[in-house]
């Protein structure tokens, strides 16, 4: 063999080990971060008090979703730099080299103009506005501006993440009331306590990253306790919208049980030293982490199945 | 016998384009339904002032 021959052999086998499928472009959207907000806006979309058609009702969740997997590919075109450093998103398509960082860009704008205009027509401009500020918010206030400048990053960014079952309220209603803002202040509440436990024991890759966490520029000792004031407030909310109007006795049942359990794992985060947390190899910290996933999907779960039983007299308070 | 022997790379290629032909035809089928819902609703009917003359 030839040393021309086994090159272009050697090259085409490169080729095609590092070329991308259809699922790479897919990994793309965040399908696992597309799912919370898949779930949390058809909750906002069946908890409005207007009746949504089937056909309509499953466009606008779809068009929130694109829109969400696209601010998730203009994430990853504009963060591929710190991703291939963090151990957690080195394997992701752009740092893996499956995927070049401007075709992320292209189907990002794609996407997000496409989900726009579709969600615009499928329900009202009202929705796909929404839509877009979400975009907007995610990708260039949290994104571009605030990830990298400051350690509330998570707290001001984590609005992006609760939009969704506003932008499902504003799909059916048209309008804006106090109920989907309480499903917003929920997961906004909750989005500081799950990414800082997340934080805790994903230790060396935002310090190799350069991303101010609280736990790069206020330490680790800070954070536990910001953790517990965090988990405060937000038992108090989730407990408080119990006895709104997209509240009733399941939903309190559940807001109970959960934040007591959340409260506990906060409480002992906050008093554990980190030779503690060595010794165990952060099993609290992660199991909190892991809690922290149950919490939000019950809580939406129980104001989902408030919202299906009122017709049947069951759900609310009346 | 095909009139054009198909290149290596349409196979390597293969599940991608399956995956962008499905999307494509699954939008289709998505947007011809959205629009029999929104045409057979009651928000695309005709304007009230044309009924009355």
């Amino acid at each position: 063999m030839s040393d021309a021959s086994f090159n272009a052999s050697t090259v085409t086998a490169q080729t095609r080990a590092d070329e991308a499928s259809f699922g790479d472009y897919f990994a793309l959207l965040k399908p696992r971060v597309m799912s919370l907000v898949v779930f949390t806006a058809l909750v906002g979309l069946l908890a409005a008090p207007v009746p949504v058609h089937p056909v309509v009702g499953f466009c606008a969740i779809l068009f929130v979703a694109i829109g969400g997997g696209a601010s998730g590919a203009l994430n990853m075109w504009w963060d591929a730099d710190i991703d291939k450093v963090m151990k957690r998103t080195k394997g992701r398509p752009i740092p893996s080299g499956k995927v070049q960082a401007g075709e992320a860009m292209a189907i990002g704008l794609a996407l997000s103009g496409l989900s726009v205009i579709m969600l615009g027509l499928a329900t009202n401009w009202f929705a796909g506005a929404f839509l877009g500020f979400t975009i907007f918010f995610y990708v260039v206030v949290y994104t571009m501006w605030l990830k990298r400048s400051t350690p509330q990053n998570i707290v001001i960014g984590g609005a992006a993440g609760a939009f969704p079952p506003v932008i499902g309220w504003v799909a059916a209603t048209g309008s804006m009331t106090l109920e989907p803002w309480l499903m917003f202040a929920l997961t906004f509440m909750w989005t500081p306590p799950h990414f800082w436990a997340l934080a805790l024991f994903m230790r060396s890759d935002y310090d190799d990253a350069g991303v101010p966490m609280l736990t790069v520029t206020h330490g680790r000792r800070a954070t536990r306790w910001h953790i517990l004031v965090y988990t405060v407030l937000l038992a108090l909310l989730a407990v408080g919208t119990s006895f709104s109007g997209i509240g009733g006795p399941i939903y309190l049942t559940v807001a109970v049980v959960m934040n007591a359990l959340f409260l506990r794992g906060a409480w002992q985060i906050s008093h554990r030293t980190e030779d503690d947390s060595e010794a165990d190899n952060f099993k609290v910290e992660r199991s909190f982490f892991k809690l922290s996933l149950l919490y939000l999907f019950l809580h939406f779960g129980a104001i989902l199945a408030e919202a299906l039983l009122k017709p049947y007299g069951l759900g609310g308070w009346s | 016998m095909s009139l054009r022997k198909s290149h290596e790379l349409h196979q390597r290629r293969f599940s991608r384009n399956l995956g962008v032909g499905l999307t494509l035809a699954a939008f289709i089928v998505i947007i011809f339904g959205l629009t029999i819902v929104k045409v057979s609703g009651t928000s695309l009917g005709q304007p009230v002032q044309e009924v009355q003359n």
